[in-house]
């Protein structure tokens, strides 16, 4: 059932939940989990929370905003919010997107195309608070309002927008109830992005009132630049747990691996997500096997935050981004590397390949590319040889956003994956169509307060489905099953819903990456690299 | 037809190319922005185009250059023209009403150029001037001139009564939302109105064309037609100046967004707008931000605000 919200609500000034999230209002699931009565429950925020943070949207909190002690404070809020929707449409403060921004805000007909192609709007029960167009819908009354300075003409045009506190704080929580999957502006028949404004809205909030959810920023960006990783490994701990994988991947697989660190002129600086170090650590053991075998003159950086990926500032911060970015560079640049390869993470190949593209100028310019191509053509030229046989099981290939309908790397995981998986299939939709896993945006490494709930229960419900579905013939424990993802904030995201819904006790369904398939695949490689337990 | 019809109908015209004009200057004035293209994006080799893969899927895409296809790109674009493919796609129930619309301004657009071109030529070559072409083109105007009006009109009444009826759309309905499908509907109303009263008083469309041209004044229209003729000039002059317009913002949604997949080259165009860009200096508050208005985008990206600004 639809809940409606008036769009005047959100400046409601109380701090009552706008909308209540149950169960029975989403949409349902197949088998095993089609019963809402049976599904879990939603965790309550405390109110020690509520009472301390402006938790006003929904039955969730991602960002733990104080709550101001008095209305002066309300005000000053109000005022840096202000300060911060103007600079978002000069060109000085944001030539970074100002264009696109000004096209969204300027020609949404309201035809409401994009809300059916979001799966948070679909997945919440079609809850208007979750249509793309909600969020968008306000920031654009309120720049025509206090951007372009209209009175009551213009809000007869563009709608009228009562602005306060409770609607900041509101749009703050808001504007991290999108995954930046951008499928909605996929569908647009304008060309406007919904994701965008959310990702401005973020970057707004960001940069002028110094607000972000905390494990993206303190302990993402931040922590990224202060120490090299945001899991927090310095250097040295990182090259001590990669000794201990290439000791264990050779001791697995009967091959001797080590990998190289700072070899000045290799041909390739491969960079993992430095989650996959300490989560999944045969991630960048069959990297480091594959290109070994494959005879790959390569090497791993130990400068600072050269050896970690995630540039998390792509979902909120130019600044944070364009710094991390930059460093990823700076590594490549002094160890005289002729390119860049990205491991297994989705942002990081969108962040690093495309979007920092116009800000490397000179020699920072340097070639960037996926390692989905580089496998596909290890994989293709017959140097190693496969036993496919070892992947007779069920899978099914993941499409993380970013690297798909944001960077259109469709078919290299495709044509590895028909190559070496006899029971491969397709979700359905896949490719650039894809759904997002439900942990796009940060989400995944989010899960403050019950906001792991929400993550499951509406952001992923869409992919739950979608894997249910694919494979509904053979759901049962008896049969094991491959859920490919190669990215590995899409692996937490499934790591941890798989874990909520019990899909791996009780219907055997394991998710991975695309290396592990292929080492599994290797002739030469002693049999079961994939090990089928749960991690 | 009184000289206040010509000053109405001249007036439209040139604020609709003025405000035209200056939304094409606002938008292509603003900066290159950092790459943010959606996949599919046409002009991509073939092979590439039907799963939406992009240059990326190569091994070391940066040894060739990057090929752009462009007339597969304009044909896509012609498909979203023409037949508003997206919505075709993607949101069934609007499309008929909306396709109706649109096709119903096109055959308007058509109309009004064979009529303009019809008399203009009888007005700038008197040699080629009525009968021949003005009784070769005339017609064909004015039965694209109705079958512009029953479309326009059928597609904004149906557009009006999903705006009004559908509960979805209450939050994203403005005023003006129904004022425009009213100013859509009442203009069309009007000149349907004048037509079947006969206000043309058996002048051609072509003719009365002919008559703007020369500011003709003993051209005689009834009321009805000439107050339907103001009401369409004024809505070609308020058109520039709403969400309309977005004939023009399709353009850069579409090339300068969602297909703008043009590398930056060492030495290229990009890099050089890039460098320009790079030493704005901004202005945002937040702390880790580090802009005080003094320091270029070049110089906060290069500081790092965990390690107190060392380099």
């Amino acid at each position: 059932m639809s809940q409606h919200v008036d769009l005047r609500e959100v400046s409601r000034p109380d701090r009552t939940s706008l909308v209540h999230l149950a169960n029975e209002n989403l949409m349902p699931l197949p088998e095993p989990l089609e019963n809402p009565a049976k599904d879990r429950p939603w965790t309550l925020l405390s109110e020690q929370t509520k009472a301390k943070y402006e938790c006003g949207l929904d039955d969730t909190c991602a960002v733990n905003i104080p709550q101001p002690k008095n209305r002066e404070e309300e005000e000053t809020l109000v005022a840096k919010f202000l300060s911060g929707l103007d600079k978002l449409f000069t060109k000085e403060n944001n030539w970074t997107f100002l264009q696109p921004l000004l096209l969204t805000m300027e020609h949404c007909t309201g035809c409401q195309t994009c809300a059916e192609a979001c799966h948070i709007f679909e997945a919440s029960g079609r809850n208007e608070l979750y249509r793309p167009t909600f969020r968008s819908e306000v920031m654009r009354r309120l720049y025509f309002k206090y951007v372009k300075h209209g009175g009551l003409l213009s809000a007869w045009q563009h709608g009228a927008i009562r602005l306060n506190w409770p609607l900041v704080a509101r749009l703050i929580e808001l504007s991290y109830r999108c995954n930046l999957c951008r499928r909605c502006a996929q569908t647009c028949p304008i060309g406007c992005d919904n994701g965008l404004v959310a990702h401005e809205l973020r970057k707004l909030f960001s940069q002028e009132m110094g607000i972000a959810a905390k494990e993206i920023h303190d302990n993402g960006s931040m922590l990224q630049l202060k120490v090299g990783s945001s899991t927090g490994m310095n250097a040295e701990v990182v090259k001590d747990n990669i000794a201990f994988i290439d000791e264990d991947i050779s001791e697995k697989t009967g091959i001797e691996v080590r990998t190289p660190w700072d070899v000045e002129g290799a041909d390739v600086l491969l960079i993992h997500n430095a989650g996959e170090i300490m989560a999944w650590p045969e991630n960048p053991g069959a990297f480091a096997l594959i290109l070994t075998l494959a005879g790959v003159n390569w090497t791993m950086s130990s400068e600072l935050a050269a050896y970690d990926s995630i540039n998390y500032g792509l979902w909120y911060d130019d600044a944070q981004f364009a710094r991390v970015a930059l460093k990823h560079i700076e590594a490549a640049r002094k160890l005289k590397v002729n390119r860049i390869v990205l491991g297994e993470c989705g942002h990081a190949h969108k962040a690093l390949c495309v979007v920092a593209d116009r800000i490397l100028t000179g020699d920072s310019n340097i070639p960037r590319q996926s390692s989905l191509p580089l496998l596909r053509d290890i994989v293709m030229n017959g140097k190693i040889k496969f036993d496919p046989s070892r992947n007779d099981f069920p899978v099914t290939l993941h499409d993380p956003c970013n690297m798909v309908r944001l960077m259109g790397v469709v078919e290299p995981q495709r044509e590895i994956v028909r190559k070496l998986c006899p029971q491969f299939r397709e979700m359905e939709p896949h490719g650039v169509n894809n759904y997002c896993c439900g942990g796009g945006s940060g989400f995944a490494i989010m899960s403050g307060n019950n906001f792991a709930d929400w993550r499951f229960h509406i952001s992923g419900r869409k992919k739950v489905q979608q894997i249910l579905d694919v494979f509904s013939d053979c759901i049962g424990p008896e049969t094991s099953k491959y859920l490919c993802a190669p990215c590995s904030n899409c692996k937490g995201q499934f790591r941890d819903m798989f874990a909520y819904y019990d899909l791996w006790e009780q219907n055997r369904i394991l998710y991975g990456g695309l290396v592990e398939l292929i080492v599994n695949a290797i002739a030469e490689v002693k049999p079961g690299f994939i090990e089928w337990e749960w991690h | 037809m009184p000289a206040a019809l010509y000053v109405a109908v001249y007036s439209g015209l040139l604020l609709f190319l003025a405000g035209c004009l200056r939304r094409i200057r606002e938008y292509a004035r603003t900066p290159l922005h950092l790459r943010w293209e959606l996949y599919p994006v046409p002009h991509e080799e073939p092979s590439r185009v039907a799963h939406g893969g992009s240059y990326f899927e190569s091994g070391q895409w940066w040894l060739s250059p990057q090929a752009l296809h462009h007339r597969r790109e304009w044909a896509t674009m012609f498909q979203e023209i023409a037949f508003l493919k997206a919505l075709r796609e993607y949101n069934r129930r609007l499309w008929l009403p909306s396709f109706l619309f649109h096709f119903g301004l096109y055959l308007a657009i058509g109309a009004t150029f064979l009529v303009a071109v019809a008399s203009g030529a009888v007005v700038l070559i008197p040699s080629t001037g009525p009968p021949r072409l003005a009784q070769a083109l005339g017609p064909v105007g004015r039965w694209l001139g109705y079958g512009a009006g029953a479309l326009i009109l059928a597609g904004a009444i149906l557009l009006l009564l999903g705006r009004i009826s559908d509960r979805e759309l209450k939050n994203y309905t403005k005023p003006a939302d129904i004022f425009n499908l009213l100013f859509f509907i009442s203009t069309l109303a009007l000149l349907t109105a004048g037509l079947l009263r006969g206000d043309l008083r058996g002048a051609s469309l072509a003719a009365i064309a002919r008559g703007a041209f020369r500011f003709d004044r003993s051209v005689n229209i009834g009321g009805v037609f000439a107050t339907g003729l103001i009401f369409a000039s004024a809505l070609a002059a308020y058109i520039p100046f709403t969400h309309m317009s977005h004939f023009i913002a399709k353009y850069f949604t579409y090339h300068a967004v969602r297909w703008d997949d043009r590398r930056n080259e060492r030495g290229g165009a990009i890099e050089g707008k890039v460098a320009e860009y790079l030493s704005y200096k901004p202005t945002w508050a937040a702390a880790h931000v580090g802009a005080d208005g003094k320091r270029s985008w070049a110089e906060i990206a290069t500081t790092n605000p965990a390690r107190e600004g060392k380099k």
